[in-house]
């Protein structure tokens, strides 16, 4: 019997390549594409790395591709617009060995800053777009989605989210199936070499491509037709299509595999049988207006249907049965359980004296996003990937020297955005004269995603010792004339140098170094609350620790910690004015 | 097996919720039902609020339970045992750890933690368990096995037979931690009357 295993779609998705012949992967983390990686990394055929960033990864990707090899590319939904550049070419180009490109998007932005649909980026690079509906076909679909992209010498979009991504079920495993194809170098300037003189000769084919993947896509067992009922047919995808079987088990369904471009003929046909036509999908109404414009009557589609969040299966049910259900009520008046900082963590102290200083903090993407949430809210703006530096300097080029804090400008930015696109920021404002203060929060990891390595972790993804890339030497290398190094611990020191810096007219860079407590497991022995020394002031609670906590009896009230979280940071006790903590 | 039983974990980040739905979905496809599970990753593991959705029956389809159909809830936390209280279903049970982790809003002083959550849990279900989730761990030996605690006295209301319990921590655990968490395991069944 052939071995079976609950996997996440993620993992799946490692599996399918493995068991597909894939021989190199890259990416950068992000949620919730992450554990892609994390598992392709555990087949040794497979040589797989974290690339800085996205861009980075797909042009790794393309070479390989050119060199013959099959490869496997993935980041999250927002991480394809930082791979468009050379998504878009390579769609001209094509591929040697069979490129898929994974896009992990992101309905209802449990992670993320906005909640694009990446399908679009099929239609508009002119290639293919894949989408299974569980972790058997989120499997099975990598060998399938390779194998289109050497037939049809295209990138193929394998579109997940995060219901798919990070959903468990019950897979079927196969064996290891070596490409045919050895790597081997082609010279072959026409198809690789975009030139305008070349590219005007490879869009035609593009559009040629397109058409036979149309034709393709009538024959796919991909797309399938499941009649039931014919009241009502639907044609969806993804995880929207076990939604609907859930939801409506009599409903007739044409099911997307292959979501762009669309089998016309098919959808014909089925739309004929059924007596009402809906179209059930997350996000964009991609499949609606593309069947609307063969001129099939879609009886209810996006009409019906938000296109923002997820869809649930009860909300299917009520828009197309009309069956709304009678539900108990969520129990009102609770306090919220937002995530924080973890206890110990290096960034805790830092944002105790952004706060406190208020000045305008230019975030970025991480852990430290988190700032902005209560009762801290000391991060006032937050963009995409890198963004921090370069709107900081935007902004110091914009307002009047002042004296006052509140309008003057700390860009803040971690390890792992630093490099994935903070490089670049922070070479444009020391190249055009910025004079905002840059602060690269270095804790050695990619923390939010869950502590991936970087290049400045001195490790990479397979496992290995390599080099420690250094931000204070880049900085200085790069010009900056003041790069100061701090420890996030220290509270004084922390304002002392803000305070300093800022009243500098030019630009610096304030390193922040010390390990993500989660990641390397730092721990001291836990503090304690004096009781008798406590007045209940709340000071130190203004850190937001989750080990910290009030306790009210009567008219006494004191603040205690929890010995199992507490990592002995201090920066609960320098907030302490009664020298109540130790 | 025809009908699906939809198990929904409730806790926050760090206390093990996800160990404890892969023990979960581990013995099911052990006794050969179809299994789906689903949680989400990202922001809500720093100490947020975390659920995991467990199915499992003879075909499941949609991978997330919907709110009023959950035949269990599996509380790790009194809070947030509370917060996903009304996704249980009529004649569906309540079992919940009565430890209590304060959020960061109740940390930082700009909430309070509620009182009277175990009476306003009971007008969820006929049927809750109160288990002292963390004080049996501790006696268990590890503070943290609490997770494991709550999957023993799940187990008790469960039709899989009782050895594959033991089977299936033993496959899913670090054989380091295989002892400790067999001990929690068993205590937690026992504290829970069938």
């Amino acid at each position: 019997m052939a071995e079976k295993a609950i996997l996440s779609g993620n993992e799946a998705i490692a599996r399918g390549a493995w068991e597909a012949g894939v021989r190199l992967a890259s990416a950068y983390p992000g949620t919730p594409s992450t554990e892609i990686l994390e598992n392709v990394a555990t087949y040794k055929d497979i040589y797989s790395e974290w690339a800085p960033n996205e861009k980075v990864a797909l042009e790794v990707g393309v070479g390989s591709a050119i060199a013959g090899a099959r490869t496997l590319v993935a980041m999250k939904h927002v991480g394809i617009n930082v791979a468009a550049d050379p998504l878009f070419t390579l769609s001209y180009t094509g591929v040697g060995g069979g490129l898929v490109l994974v896009s992990a998007d992101d309905p209802a932005m449990h992670s993320s800053q906005n909640e694009q649909d990446n399908r679009n980026y099929g239609k508009f690079a002119k290639i293919p777009v894949i989408e299974p509906t569980d972790s058997q076909e989120a499997k099975d679909f990598v060998a399938i989605a390779l194998d289109i992209s050497e037939r049809f010498d295209t990138p193929v979009l394998y579109r997940t989210t995060t219901r798919i991504s990070h959903s468990k079920s019950i897979v079927t495993f196969g064996a290891r199936r070596e490409a045919e194809r050895q790597p081997l170098l082609e010279k072959n300037m026409p198809k690789y070499t975009m030139l305008p003189a070349f590219a005007r000769m490879k869009h035609p084919l593009v559009e040629e491509r397109l058409l036979k993947l149309k034709a393709f896509a009538e024959e796919t067992p991909l797309n399938r037709v499941e009649m039931r009922d014919p009241a009502v047919g639907i044609i969806t995808h993804g995880i929207s299509y076990q939604n609907v079987r859930e939801a409506l088990p009599e409903a007739s369904i044409l099911r997307l595999g292959m979501t762009y471009p669309l089998p016309e003929k098919m959808i014909r046909e089925f739309a004929a049988k059924v007596d009402k036509l809906y179209i059930i999908e997350e996000l964009d109404p991609f499949i609606e207006e593309l069947v609307r414009l063969m001129g099939v009557t879609v009886h209810h589609g996006k009409d019906l249907f938000p296109i923002c969040g997820e869809f649930s299966p009860a909300m299917i049910r009520e828009l197309v049965a009309g069956a709304a259900a009678d539900l108990p009520a969520a129990a009102e008046g609770l306090p919220a359980r937002p995530p924080a900082f973890c206890p110990g963590c290096s960034h805790r102290g830092i944002f105790t004296i952004l706060k406190k200083l208020k000045v305008f903090v230019s975030g970025d993407i991480g852990c430290y996003t988190l700032g902005a949430l209560p009762p801290i809210q000391a991060l006032h703006s937050c963009v995409c990937m890198g963004a921090s530096i370069g709107m900081a300097h935007g902004m110091t080029h914009v307002l009047p020297p002042t004296d006052d804090l509140s309008q003057k400008t700390v860009a803040v930015i971690g390890d792992s955005t630093f490099w994935h696109s903070g490089m670049t920021g922070l070479l444009d404002a020391i190249y055009n004269k910025g004079t905002s203060v840059i602060m690269i929060l270095d804790n050695r990891t990619t923390g939010m995603t869950g502590g991936q390595e970087n290049p400045g972790t001195g490790r990479t993804l397979m496992g290995e010792d390599t080099i420690t890339a250094d931000i204070t030497a880049l900085a200085r290398a790069f010009g900056v004339p003041e790069v100061v190094e701090i420890d996030p611990y220290d509270l004084k020191d922390i304002e002392d140098t803000l305070r300093a810096e800022l009243a500098k007219p030019k630009l610096s860079v304030v390193v922040v170094k010390a390990p993500c407590v989660l990641r390397y497991r730092v721990s001291k022995p836990p503090l304690k609350v004096d009781v008798d020394k406590c007045t209940g002031c709340k000071r130190c609670l203004q850190v937001s620790c989750n080990a910290l906590g009030l306790v009210v009896e009567g008219e006494k009230s004191y603040v205690q910690i929890d010995q199992n979280l507490c990592i002995g940071c201090t920066v609960c006790q320098q907030m302490c004015k009664f020298d109540a903590i130790s | 097996m025809s009908k699906t039983t939809n198990i929904l974990l409730a806790g926050v980040g760090g206390q093990g919720v996800l160990l404890a739905s892969q023990l979960l979905t581990a013995a099911a496809l052990a006794s050969g039902c179809d299994v789906k599970q689903s949680e989400v990753h990202g922001m809500s593991q720093r100490g947020g609020s975390v659920t995991s959705h467990v199915r499992f029956g003879e075909e499941v389809h949609a991978p997330v339970i919907e709110p009023g159909t959950a035949d269990f809830l599996l509380g790790f936390e009194r809070l947030e045992t509370l917060r996903n209280a009304h996704c249980v279903a009529p004649g569906g049970m309540i079992i919940y750890n009565t430890m209590r982790i304060n959020p960061s809003t109740v940390a930082s002083g700009v909430a309070e933690y509620p009182e009277g959550i175990a009476a306003r849990v009971d007008r969820y279900a006929g049927k809750v368990h109160p288990v002292d989730g963390l004080g049996i761990a501790e006696r268990a030996g590890n503070a943290r096995a609490a997770n494991t605690v709550m999957v023993g006295a799940i187990s008790r209301f469960l039709t899989f037979p009782d050895d594959l319990w033991e089977r299936v921590i033993r496959e899913t655990l670090p054989a380091k931690l295989v002892d400790i968490n067999l001990t929690a395991f068993n205590l937690g069944r026992e504290a829970v009357a069938a």
